[in-house]
């Protein structure tokens, strides 16, 4: 059963008022154009789950949807600081709720594999263990040793942007892959951006880089260029200009609401976005192929 | 020969990194140390990113942890989660690259807060991967500019542990990780002595004692064999330049 549909409509059925809310993916494959969706849609109190904030959950929060941001690094990578979220927390506007790489990713482990916790080993660094009461200690009951536990991370909705994905939801991603399998097996509804849509035998050609599979999966949309100022693997690669002038249009809240109404509110959807970027900024971006050796699964 | 503040650190930071090393590289300074490494005395170095990369030969300079030159033409690809479980924590990590806004007399790290948690005076990044990394990585490595602010006695928030307050406080937790090996400044590099406390070991070549212990925030002791770095050679400063950071974005 296919289950295409435009993204205005999977983000307007799947994701509500007050979500817990993951837009998946480390440094690579950010779903960009379903955050702007989120935002063109007038969310409210949503709560922003993601290992790095990055400039997507920045504008989520610059347009009044968010009310929590559950993180553990907040930074505008390999720029500085993102100066929104930066502003909000320490004004008190935003609430918070903070772990390592490590405890975060940990805690989706737990939620996808349908663990009541999960046991990390400790790290003699105490502060944020006290901080966030989500990190508590048991007894290893093996060895007796105190071991730190998270508890499931369960996301209302995740949102997996994709390099390819057939019509059901069927989706393979290469590159870095960071955390996109566990979010979407932790989360209640998953919706797939991709880059292609591709026939069902495309998929089954090379069943080993398939991560997701159609069963979990609610909602498939064709959203080529989604993750631009991030990147898709082999696709385009990441606007790292962008990256570096977010942290001068965010100098002043003018700044960050002139951009929203210019490149969120001020246009359709993906596509239309994509053709204001125009072709200097397409061509910048563009990669040159770089293809891997096919392997023979063999005809059994 | 003329050269930079992050060059010198730069250059002294891959001269610690030994041939065979896998290294936990973050992206900046660490990321040029480790590739100038590899181009000298260390071509059997392995790189890993904690985006989930494990080998990779970035053909260009990489600008952000998990930037796409990085995947292109490395070994292996994994999840987050195996990163940090199969390499990092089973003990497959022989360094780690640690920084942040403050580091104290026992090089307990904070790249979390200035002021106090709930109520604080800057919010900085957090943790990212830091906290794990300095507990399960064999030997840590910290670079960063000498500045007073930076060197308190005491950081506001321990995000990652260096010996807390002592080395056998560190010994007394079960993390397998040995701890801080050295802090690489623009002025000299401080090591951990006995006690785990951060004493002053080289001095760059023109910097004096005072000078260092003036822009230390505790009384910096001086080791008793302290020694003056070799300035950076011809060929290190033609490989940073010319093929690493040919644009200057980060030297």
């Amino acid at each position: 059963m296919t289950k295409l549909c435009t993204l205005s409509e999977a983000i307007s059925r799947f994701v509500h008022d007050g979500d817990l809310v993951y837009a998946a993916g480390f440094t690579h494959l950010i779903p960009f154009a379903a955050g702007h969706e989120i935002i063109r849609q007038g969310r409210k109190n949503l709560i922003l789950a993601r290992a790095t904030p990055d400039i997507i959950y920045e504008q989520i929060v610059a347009a009044g949807c968010a009310r929590k941001i559950i993180f553990s690094y907040m930074g505008n990578p390999g720029v500085g600081s993102l100066r929104v979220l930066r502003e909000e927390v320490e004004n008190g506007h935003l609430d918070w709720e903070e772990y390592s790489h490590f405890g975060m990713i940990s805690r989706l482990q737990a939620g996808a594999s349908g663990f009541p916790f999960i046991p990390m080993n400790q790290t003699a660094a105490t502060d944020l263990e006290h901080a966030n009461p989500h990190y508590r200690r048991v007894k290893d009951p093996y060895t007796g040793v105190e071991v730190i536990v998270v508890p499931p991370l369960l996301p209302d909705v995740a949102i997996i942007h994709v390099q390819r994905c057939d019509a059901e939801g069927n989706a393979q991603i290469w590159g870095i892959i960071g955390e996109q399998k566990e979010a979407a097996f932790a989360a209640k509804h998953v919706v797939v951006t991709a880059e292609e849509i591709v026939e069902e035998e495309v998929i089954r050609s090379d069943p080993n880089r398939t991560i997701i599979p159609a069963f979990i999966v609610d909602a498939v949309c064709h959203v080529p260029y989604c993750a631009h100022p991030s990147y898709t693997q082999g696709y385009y690669d990441r606007d790292n200009l962008f990256y570096l002038n977010w942290d001068k249009i965010t100098e002043t809240r003018q700044g960050i609401q002139q951009y929203l109404e210019e490149w969120v509110y001020g246009v359709k959807d993906r596509q239309e976005y994509w053709q204001k970027l125009g072709k200097e900024t397409h061509q910048r971006l563009s990669v040159k192929p770089r293809w891997s050796v096919p392997v023979n699964y063999g005809e059994y | 020969m003329n050269y930079s503040a992050s060059e010198l650190m730069t250059v002294n930071a891959a001269r610690l990194l030994r041939d065979g090393d896998t290294v936990f590289v973050g992206v900046g300074l660490p990321n040029l140390a480790c590739n100038l490494a590899r181009r000298t005395h260390a071509p059997n170095l392995l790189m890993i990113y904690e985006a989930g990369v494990v080998g990779a030969r970035p053909s260009r300079l990489p600008l952000s942890i998990g930037d796409p030159t990085l995947v292109s033409g490395s070994m292996l690809v994994c999840s987050m989660y195996d990163i940090f479980t199969l390499y990092l924590q089973r003990g497959n990590v022989d360094v780690g690259f640690l920084g942040g806004a403050q580091i104290d007399r026992f090089g307990n790290i904070n790249a979390t807060v200035i002021g106090s948690y709930q109520h604080p005076k800057v919010r900085l990044p957090g943790s990212g991967g830091s906290m794990e990394i300095a507990a399960w990585a064999n030997r840590c490595y910290i670079i960063t500019p000498h500045q007073k602010r930076r060197f308190p006695e005491k950081v506001d928030f321990t995000t990652s542990a260096g010996f807390l307050s002592g080395r056998s406080q560190r010994l007394a937790t079960s993390v397998r990780g040995n701890g801080p090996q050295a802090v690489v400044t623009d002025l000299g590099i401080l090591q951990p002595d006995e006690n785990g406390e951060l004493v002053l070991t080289a001095l760059h070549p023109g910097v004096t004692i005072e000078q260092v212990q003036a822009n230390t925030g505790w009384g910096l002791k001086v080791a008793p064999d302290l020694r003056t770095t070799e300035p950076p050679s011809e060929e290190e400063l033609r490989i940073l330049r010319q093929e690493l950071d040919p644009t200057g974005i980060y030297l």
